[in-house]
């Protein structure tokens, strides 16, 4: 029976339910509804929300402008601590963030809609154009920024407006980093990655150079001798193996990679997918490449997850999510084998803590057949970076270590995003390290 | 962005926001986080004789609320100042030499006797303040003493008082005044006549905020007995709002610069005083209620709204809706507008049909072949705007003029030409054209 030939096709399913399944996961708030909801904020002085949020945003500050229709002052409001508003409006985990923090949820266990109001706010002036905040007079100085995803633009946008000039070394075709090839596709429809990317560079004073790659075109001493500073924001190129056989392990597909192509593809109907998928993982890669492949027209998709739902690194609402879409989630068991012949089936031992708190196998297995494996354990930082490190950048647990200003061991040499130690892994996160990076560096070179 | 860098009397502020005379003002540590915030002056909390008068320990506010627990009114029986003279002089000089970009004015309230403000003012205005404001307003506690609106309501004591005042400042006067009174122009004329440079208003309102259901005394009380406060808030702005366009548009009282004062919350409450002859404002009861912080939307969205008038000035705002505030007898009894319902938008609530049904003229439908369907039949609109009101969606019922043709509810042609009360036939008072 393991024997059959794998069943992956596409156009499982028509462009109507595809359209549905990929079109936005949140309508946009209407005018009056956002005048309710922006009702329903109390103005808390020192707000929660706000020390919730890792960029700082002044939600209260933002709302009492949405009340009085001042859309634009509003998004002002936000733009001034996170560029990347728009987006992170879209894909923040508001229910572990701002939304958890908000009073509201004490009695009435629902928040003010902060996701959506910031989207309300925002959503005009990226679609207008208009520039918001002005570039402070040339410093002469220029900046090096190596990728282009939400930490390095974040920087380099806020470098620009402090009047540095910025050049940023992007390996992709695109800028925009995982907000253009990783974030489910049903969070930011219609482009949005990429207008707000054009958003972003529109302040002026900031080149892309695609195609150059750290490691490869450039290093990491050319960039401090050519730079007044440099700042990284590379995140993590490569994916974690399983702890199983090497062979074994290369016949799960990536889904950062099988994600990449989605995003980028122009006709999902055109996507491969598998009639039966199973997914390792916890994260929020494993519930987004398993519910992007229920919407694609996978009839059964299984999470296998090595822990319990609490651990997991999925919210609870993520993981409501993928329970909606018809996505099994089960817990506490890790794959042993694979056998590969055309259909794959995975062998998994039930796992559980022990008496010490340590994860062990309980003795148990079970086997589940699939057409399609992929894993989502993480990735973690490329080994052309993690090489390049004669120079002295101190790397601990895989991730590059960071000061409070987001200083690395390399005196000149910044770096935020998921690349940096001690974050959680999002979009907000990556953004307010690029923020507090670019307010050092413009700091030391005006020394 | 619109520059909101504002003159009054030849007093600079950056922004026309200055924080009214009360407890944000009352303290140097409150002004100075009201100036960090951004606040452009402060009237400083009314100064009186000493020794100073002493305020309850009980209850001094009370709100009204909306069903959110947002506070539309606000009522208190506090006194002016309860902080010796010295104190409060000491610190308005240092915040005025920390400041000095920043408005100060003192606001002054003392008894009727010219000796004592010939000693008092000379002495504050060695602070260095750009001016005072005399308190002739306050309707609970003092005016029991024979200042506040005891003085407010009675032009003769405006004028006396203001006299005095001016003969012993050299900064600019301006007069606060009351609205406890049945016509607001006999007091700013007074104001006037003695010589001030601006009036200011509104101070509070008597008030009373309601019964506590339990106990059946008036809410709240000091020890089981209470007293009228003095009301604020956002609702009292549409009465500020009249008093001073009446002051405004008057041509006895309209050469008189206007500080704006009642229920100024957001920016849009800014841009209604300034339109209607305001030169600037002062902020009291909101910043009590939210915190100085209130002041980023009121500078924000007042010069955004400035420039998207290509205003580039308050200046060029302040009296802009003077001309349309008339007298009754001056309106167009020829022109007719209807309600329009759009059907897309409308959600089927029903409360225009039932308002218009119960207590107007009946002329909103509630079915259409069984089913619920609200439509205006013009044969009975009379326009009154009811459902506007009440309607819970933005912009679904609209009125629309008919311009020409015949009225359905009057089967009467409609008039082009304008004709108001004055010229009515049904006037027996109408001056014949
Ligand atoms: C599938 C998936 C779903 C996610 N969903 C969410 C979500 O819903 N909400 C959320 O908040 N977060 C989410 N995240 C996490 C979020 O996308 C990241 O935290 C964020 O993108 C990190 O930003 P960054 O700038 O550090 O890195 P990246 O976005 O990874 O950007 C790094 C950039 O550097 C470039 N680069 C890398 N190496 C080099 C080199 N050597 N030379 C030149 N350029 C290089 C890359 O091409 C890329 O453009 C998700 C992540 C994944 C993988
Ligand atoms: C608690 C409180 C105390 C006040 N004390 C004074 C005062 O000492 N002197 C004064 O001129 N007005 C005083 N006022 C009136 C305010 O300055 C202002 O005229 C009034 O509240 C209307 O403005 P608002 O609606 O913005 O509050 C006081 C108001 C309040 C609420
Ligand atoms: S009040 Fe407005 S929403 Fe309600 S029925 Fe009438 S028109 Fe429709």
């Amino acid at each position: 029976m393991a024997d059959d030939a794998a069943d992956i096709g596409s156009g499982r399913l028509g462009e109507e339910e595809l359209k549905r399944g990929f079109s936005d996961l949140h309508e946009p708030l209407s005018r009056s509804e956002a005048l309710i909801a922006a009702d329903r904020c109390y103005f808390c002085y020192d707000a929660p929300c706000t020390t919730a949020c890792p960029t700082g945003i002044d939600i209260p500050g933002f709302i009492q402008k949405i009340r009085s229709d001042n859309v634009e002052g509003s998004a002002q409001t936000i733009l001034r601590e996170n560029i990347m508003g728009g987006m992170c409006a879209r894909v923040c985990p508001t229910e572990v963030l701002c939304e958890e923090a908000c009073v509201r949820n004490t009695h009435e266990e629902k928040p003010v809609e902060i996701g959506l109001l910031q989207r309300y706010a925002t959503d005009p002036v990226l679609a207008s154009g208009k520039q918001l905040f002005e570039r402070a007079p040339s410093s002469g100085k220029t900046v090096a920024v190596v990728g282009a995803g939400p930490a390095g633009l974040s920087c380099a946008h806020r470098l620009a407006m402090l009047g540095h000039d910025v050049v940023v070394f992007e390996r992709n075709d695109k800028a925009g980093g995982l907000n253009e090839y990783g974030i489910a596709a049903y969070k930011t429809v219609d482009d949005f990655a990429r207008r707000e990317v054009d958003y972003i560079l529109a302040i002026g004073g900031i080149e892309i150079r695609h195609g150059a790659v750290l490691g490869r075109d450039v290093t990491l001493d050319s960039l401090r001798e050519d730079y007044d500073a440099v700042f990284l924001g590379i995140g993590l190129g490569a994916v974690n193996a399983l702890e199983i056989d090497g062979a074994e392990d290369a016949a799960f597909q990536n889904a950062v990679h099988y994600i990449a192509d989605l995003r980028q593809a122009q006709d999902l109907g055109q996507l491969p997918v598998g009639r039966r998928v199973v997914v390792i993982g916890g994260g929020m890669t494993a519930i987004d490449i398993a519910v992007q492949s229920k919407r694609l027209g996978a009839e059964r998709v299984d999470i296998v997850y090595r822990r319990g739902a609490e651990q997991m690194g999925a919210s609870k609402y993520e993981q409501d999510l993928a329970k909606t879409d018809g996505v099994v989630i089960r817990h506490w068991a890790r794959p042993l084998h694979l056998q590969d012949g055309g259909v794959k089936v995975v062998e998994f031992a039930g796992t559980a803590l022990n008496d010490t708190g340590r994860l062990e196998d309980t003795g148990e297995t079970f086997r589940i057949e699939a057409d399609v494996v992929f894993k989502a354990i993480g990735q973690r930082l490329a080994d052309e970076v993690t090489n390049d490190a004669a120079g002295g950048l101190v790397i601990n647990g895989g991730k590059i270590v960071v000061d409070e200003t987001q200083a690395t061991s390399i005196r000149g040499v910044w770096a935020g995003g998921d690349c940096v130690g001690g974050g959680d892994d999002l979009t907000v996160t990556a953004v307010q390290h690029g923020k507090v990076a670019a307010i050092a560096i413009d700091k030391a070179l005006r020394k | 962005m619109a520059n909101l860098a504002s003159e009054f009397l030849g007093i600079r502020s950056p922004n026309p926001f200055w924080l009214a005379s009360a407890p944000p003002t009352d303290k140097a540590y409150n002004v100075n986080r009201a100036f960090e915030a951004g606040w452009g002056g402060a009237v400083w909390k009314t100064l009186g004789e000493d020794p100073p008068i002493v305020n309850v320990s009980g209850p001094r506010y009370s709100a009204l609320h909306s069903n959110e627990r947002r506070v539309i009114g606000f009522n208190n029986i506090e006194l002016i100042t309860d902080r010796p003279l010295q104190v409060n002089l000491d610190e308005m000089r240092e915040v005025k030499r920390n400041w000095p970009d920043r408005a100060l004015v003192a606001s002054v309230m003392l008894p009727m006797n010219e000796r004592v403000w010939a000693k008092y003012l000379p002495m504050i205005e060695d602070t260095g303040i750009d001016g005072f404001e005399l308190n002739f307003g306050c309707p609970h506690g003092m005016s029991e003493r024979g200042m506040g609106s005891a003085v407010g309501q009675v032009p003769e004591y405006i004028q006396m008082a203001t006299e005095w005042a001016k003969a012993a400042a050299s900064v600019p006067v301006i007069v606060k005044l009351t609205p406890n009174v049945t016509n607001i122009l006999p007091p700013a004329k007074a104001a006037k006549d003695g010589g001030a440079d601006a009036v200011s208003l509104i101070n509070t309102i008597n008030s009373i905020m309601r019964v506590d259901y339990e106990t059946l005394t008036m809410y709240p009380t000091t020890d089981g007995m209470g007293t009228h406060g003095g009301y604020c808030g956002e609702a009292v702005k549409p009465i500020a709002l009249n008093m001073v366009a009446e002051i405004a548009r008057t041509a006895d009282t309209s050469a008189l610069p206007i500080s704006g004062i009642g229920g100024v919350t957001d920016w849009r409450d800014a841009v209604d005083f300034l339109a209607l002859g305001a030169s600037n404002v002062q902020v009291c009861t909101a910043a009590m209620v939210y915190g100085f912080k209130i002041i980023d939307d009121l500078t924000d969205g007042l010069s955004r709204f400035l420039d998207g008038k290509h205003m580039s000035s308050v200046t060029e705002l302040v009296g802009k809706a003077v001309p349309s505030v008339s007298d009754w007898q001056y309106l167009n009894l020829n022109y007719v507008e209807k309600a329009v319902i759009n059907q897309d938008l409308c959600i089927q609530c029903g409360r225009c049909h039932v308002v218009c049904e119960d207590t107007s003229h009946q002329a909103i439908t509630q079915t259409l072949n069984g089913k619920r369907h609200y439509e205006v039949i013009d044969e009975e609109c009379v326009g009154c705007n009811l459902c506007v009101s009440v309607c819970p969606v933005d912009n679904c019922i609209t009125m629309q003029q008919i311009e020409s043709g015949i009225d359905p509810r009057t089967r009467e042609a409609i008039d082009p030409v304008a004709r108001n009360w004055t010229q009515h036939p049904n006037n027996p008072m109408r001056k014949d054209d």
